[in-house]
């Protein structure tokens, strides 16, 4: 355990290094103590996780999914069919059964058509399933009104799209702070917010920069900061490292990694690519709207 | 969750405004030009009542003319009182129908609350006085002590008609000052205690002499066309000395000085029914009472019409400057289409949608409405200095055109904002 540890910081060390040369002093955490030889990198590293915590502690929610374990996704029986009631009804999803529980890192693996991006919009509330029962954090799907669906999107979900998706001419932090605007965070806790998720994610210093000034991974750490802004019971990944080259998807992936390990945070990730998938807890595969397969992940990171 | 994130909402509409700032430009042209004209109207409309209002007042806007009409088989209103002096040559009133200092005094008694003063005259002719080669063309007029005060009349050398004067009918007077500079060449020492000699021309041939005791400051009534040197001015002289010249028992119309805060339309109303007594039962004459307040009010809402008309055809181009907003809307949130979805899916509910394309439709019209305020008021201004008024702009349509240009930023923002909100947050994640 403790070796494939080691190795997975190295891959991080790396990565991390490549953007933040000038690392916080080193302070001893409880990642950096279980290696005696750990290279200075991993200790800056540390550092900024140590900070971070702080922002998660203070937004202590008394919320449904606050205790490890307990069911946050509940899905029973879910069918998706397009042109209801035409000639060329359209069913997408046939009948799928899926449970996540808090903490849980989840892969969800299938090849295009397989019903993939159909799953995460029912599972991101972007969409409303045809039938089934779905419950989100103790909410019933079947009963939330639009507006209580733009609400959970905004508290529950933080979304990270393969292409990013981060409003133009909008600056990292205020890209960050919009899901707490809609979300009525007062103005000053915003930025405040921000700017922590910000130092998450390693952005701080480019935090006043414009989307269009961001290459293609800091974008997406921009986005991995947004969607965790107002603490989402999940955060669903579609395709997050798609549009990237192999080092920077790394990258992107030892976040998400971090964040679950460190946060305790509930991530889904929807991929086509079995290598991502298997750095997950738990694979589900999808083939043709149905979940066929479901087995445990290996744990071990790919070198992309 | 009525969220509607004002504040922010409206500093994304001035970066949406901002960040394409020629086609904002262009699109607030029609917006600019609709105000702008409209404004430009207004001002020039309002510079051309006030001018003409004022005008009016320095002739007295308190007075009410009280005088006598000859009947007609119609009863008229009041207000067709306009008319009397062309009629009068019709019938000459004779000393049963003119008016008589009685009957004004018996008037100033009836209503002395409302009653600041009565203005008196009574025309003994126009004559041409000649001094070997100076002459000057004047106008006589018999008066009362009021009667300077009414018509703003400024003794500027020597003194006023005493009331001595004025009661016995003493052959004093009051010339112009234009009349001291055509007879005495301007010197006014050498006019006063200067006896005027008259010689009217006409039918009756009669003779006057009138001792001049003072100068008053001769203003131009309005368009003459006569040279600088032939214009008429008044000589006043006291009114009994006028009475008992011309064997009148009375005159034909008189002046009220209504104090200020009196309603003169209103007062006119009472003062014609005091007067009615004296008239009800004479067959040939009645009794017509005018304020010049009404003649105001009249022109200037006349005035208002037409600019108020004209106004309406300028409010047409805003109606296209309008659907240049709709338009250019209708691209913006087709190429923020994958914007909408984001934020959708980052948890904006529809309506913050609809509130933030409907700002920034509002912001865009509302930065044109003020443009196009400056542009009206500018051109405005310069139509009014063009056409010799002073300028003012109206504080009224600068507020309606704010409020207006909202309204079209709400009414043509609305479709585009509407469709931006009920889109599909997949479909408008997935545009390319």
């Amino acid at each position: 355990m403790s070796k494939k540890k080691k190795k997975i910081k190295e891959i991080e060390i790396e990565d991390i290094s490549l953007t933040a040369p000038d690392a916080p002093v080193f302070e001893e955490s409880a990642e950096g103590s279980q290696d005696t030889e750990i290279p200075a990198d991993i200790k800056a590293e540390d550092k900024t996780v140590q900070v971070e915590d702080k922002p998660a502690k203070a937004d202590e929610t008394p919320s449904p999914s606050g205790e490890a374990g307990e069911v946050v996704i509940d899905m029973k029986n879910i069918i998706k069919r397009y042109f209801i009631g035409q000639p060329n009804e359209l069913e997408v999803l046939h009948g799928i059964d899926m449970q996540v529980r808090n903490g849980e890192f989840v892969a969800i693996v299938g090849q295009s058509g397989s019903g993939k991006s159909t799953l995460m919009n029912v599972i991101g509330a972007l969409d409303r399933p045809t039938e089934g029962e779905y419950t989100l954090d103790g909410v019933d799907m079947f009963r939330a009104k639009d507006k209580d669906l733009s609400a959970i999107r905004c508290k529950k979900i933080g979304f990270v799209f393969q292409t990013y998706n981060l409003v133009a001419r909008t600056t990292a932090l205020k890209n960050v702070e919009l899901p707490m605007l809609y979300g009525g965070v007062p103005m000053g806790q915003r930025g405040k917010r921000a700017r922590e998720l910000l130092r998450l994610v390693e952005m701080e210093d480019r935090m006043k920069h414009q989307p269009d000034e961001l290459s293609g991974g800091q974008k997406q750490r921009v986005a991995i900061a947004r969607a965790m802004a107002n603490d989402p019971a999940i955060i669903l990944a579609d395709e997050p490292t798609g549009a990237l080259d192999s080092k920077t998807g790394r990258l992107i992936m030892d976040i998400f990694h971090r964040l679950h390990e460190e946060q305790g945070k509930t991530i889904i990730l929807i991929t086509h690519s079995p290598e991502l998938a298997g750095e997950c807890g738990r694979i589900l595969e999808l083939k043709d709207g149905l979940i066929i397969d479901e087995r445990k992940g290996s744990g071990r990171r790919a070198v992309l | 969750m009525a969220d509607v994130l004002f504040f922010e909402n409206l500093l994304l509409a001035f970066t949406a405004l901002l960040t394409n700032k020629m086609r904002s430009l262009l699109t607030m042209l029609g917006i600019i030009i609709g105000i702008g004209s409209v404004i430009a109207i207004v001002t020039v409309g309002n510079s051309l009542t006030n001018s003409i209002t004022s005008e009016m007042s320095d002739m007295g806007a308190n007075n009410v003319t009280v005088g006598i009409q000859q009947r007609e088989t119609e009863e008229e209103s009041y207000e067709s009182g306009m008319r009397y002096s062309g009629s009068r040559s019709t019938k000459v009133p004779g000393d049963d129908d003119v008016i008589t200092k009685e009957m004004i005094a018996g008037l100033v008694d009836e209503f002395p609350d409302d009653i600041e003063g009565v203005s008196i005259d009574s025309s003994l002719g126009s004559a041409k006085v000649e001094s070997g080669r100076n002459y000057a063309n004047v106008n006589i007029y018999g008066v009362n002590p009021g009667y300077f005060k009414a018509n703003n009349i400024k003794v500027i050398a020597g003194k006023e008609i005493n009331s001595t004067a004025y009661e016995e009918g003493k052959g004093v007077c009051i010339v112009s000052d234009k009349f001291v500079n055509n007879m005495y060449d301007g010197d006014t020492d050498k006019a006063i205690g200067h006896q005027v000699e008259i010689e009217m021309s006409g039918n009756t041939h009669k003779y006057y002499v009138f001792t001049i005791v003072g100068v008053y400051e001769y203003q131009a009534q309005g368009f003459m066309m006569t040279a600088e040197k032939d214009i008429e001015t008044e000589l006043y002289i006291p009114l009994n000395t006028a009475l008992a010249k011309n064997h009148a028992k009375g005159f034909y119309s008189f002046t009220l000085i209504t104090r200020s805060g009196i309603d003169s339309d209103e007062f006119a109303l009472k003062v014609k029914e005091y007067m009615d007594r004296y008239y009800h039962r004479n067959r040939d004459f009645t009794i017509m009472t005018f304020s010049l307040a009404s003649m105001i009010s009249a022109m200037s809402s006349m005035l208002g019409t037409v600019s108020t008309a004209i106004s309406v055809i300028a409010a047409i181009s805003l109606v296209v400057g309008g659907i240049g907003v709709m338009n250019i809307m209708l691209v913006s949130i087709s190429e923020r289409t994958k914007e909408i979805g984001t934020r959708k899916a980052l948890g904006a509910t529809n309506g913050s949608i609809r509130v933030q394309f409907i700002m920034e439709a509002i912001v865009l019209c509302l930065v044109g409405g003020i443009f196009g305020i400056i542009v009206g008021i500018v051109g405005g201004a310069a139509g009014a200095k063009a056409m010799g008024y002073a300028a003012s702009p109206s504080p009224g349509s600068i507020v309606a055109a704010l409020l207006f240009s909202m309204a079209v930023g709400v009414f043509f923002g609305f479709y585009p904002a509407n469709k931006a909100a009920k889109m599909n947050p997949i479909d408008a994640l997935r545009y390319e």
